[in-house]
């Protein structure tokens, strides 16, 4: 058996708050990054900020939140983080997100291969019938990324987005545990 | 301009007063057929304290504005009307509502109620879109947002289980620009 959290060149690790808030802080004076991974206005975290959330959200009492880093497998380094949260146990269903917060490595296919570690985790693991998440019109490099993974389109919010200075759709995508056991089982 | 924009004809959009409404909605909470109607979460009874206690978690609440639908003819709360999850940035936001008692349904009152509630939305908080869900198999919510120029977006396919069947969760949208003042359709 394969280990269920690592994928053909990254892993999934805990977030060692100690070490990695100062490269997440660093992400997210990356305005870019924010907006694509968030809809609410870009702001700046100072490391003593983010340690705190990472540390909050690493604790064990929260059952309902799985926050992973991304750790490329040939250096270890870290390369994003990617989250999934039980929307409801009783129905299966997760949302989850993905962000690659070093620049030079977007479009590389490190996010692909960490939702896909996500999703077995998702199905295998914690028998989730399905896995759901939001996405923005303005970011199609993570809506191709999305759909390689199996995820389909399942409606928009038209024009819910206010982003430099027009309208876009916020997406929302699926995928349900028969087509992720028949394409990637 | 309306100056008057809690008064219907049928009903009005009041303040809460938990002293009476806690022991009202408690009851609500009692009926899985409006329980399952609302939500997908599992229907959960709760006592009028545990009502009261979430009554005061919303008032404190600065993203959402809930309203009592009351009867005109004698003040008694008879649902909800609420707007919540305010973005203030993309200005957008999510509508519910419920009609607690089935003896009070069909009669036009959660109609009425959703018509002062856009007019709040949209020429009282500005806002530029509404979203709100509704599970398949909520006829009756499906029909009145449509009836009221909601249109139907996002289709988050077997989100919701129930009596071992699968239903879709679904979402509608109206943008500022698609809703009508004070005409109900």
């Amino acid at each position: 058996m394969t280990n269920l959290l690592t994928g053909n060149r990254v892993r999934l690790t805990a977030i060692n708050a100690e070490k990695d808030a100062e490269i997440m802080a660093r992400w997210f004076h990356d305005s870019e990054y924010s907006q694509l991974f968030d809809l609410v206005a870009a702001r700046v975290f100072s490391t003593k900020q983010v340690k705190e959330f990472a540390e909050k959200e690493m604790e064990p009492e929260k059952p309902n939140t799985f926050h992973f880093a991304i750790r490329a497998l040939a250096d270890d380094r870290l390369v994003g983080t990617t989250d999934l949260s039980i929307i409801s146990w009783t129905n299966g269903d997760g949302w989850v997100g993905v962000g690659i917060g070093e620049r030079a490595l977007w479009g590389k296919g490190y996010g692909t291969d960490a939702l896909r570690a996500l999703l077995r985790f998702a199905f295998t693991e914690l028998n989730l019938h399905r896995v759901s998440l939001e996405v923005f019109e303005y970011n199609p490099r993570a809506i191709r990324a999305y759909e390689k993974c199996g995820f389909q389109i399942e409606g928009r919010a038209r024009h819910a987005l206010n982003h430099n200075g027009r309208r876009w759709d916020e997406l929302f995508m699926g995928v349900l545990r028969e087509e992720w056991v028949n394409s990637n089982w | 301009m309306h100056t008057q924009l809690f008064e219907g004809e049928l009903i009005r959009l009041g303040a809460l007063d938990a002293e009476r409404d806690a022991e009202i909605e408690s009851k609500w909470t009692h009926d899985p057929e409006f329980a399952r109607a609302l939500s997908s979460e599992p229907v959960r009874p709760l006592s009028p304290n545990q009502i009261k206690k979430k009554y005061d978690e919303m008032i404190k609440n600065e993203r959402q504005y809930h309203f009592a639908i009351r009867a005109r003819d004698d003040d008694r709360m008879i649902g909800f009307i609420r707007i919540s999850g305010i973005e203030w940035t993309n200005g957008i936001a999510w509508l519910s509502f419920g009609i607690g008692d089935a003896a009070d349904r069909g009669k036009g009152f959660a109609r009425e109620a959703l018509r002062l509630a856009l007019a709040y939305a949209f020429g009282e908080l500005n806002l530029y879109r509404l979203s709100a869900i509704a599970p398949e198999y909520n006829e009756r919510a499906r029909h009145i947002l449509e009836r009221a120029g909601f249109a139907l977006e996002v289709r988050r396919r077997q989100a919701i289980a129930r009596d071992g069947k699968r239903w879709d969760a679904l979402a509608y949208g109206m943008l500022r620009d698609e809703w009508v003042n004070g005409e109900t359709r």
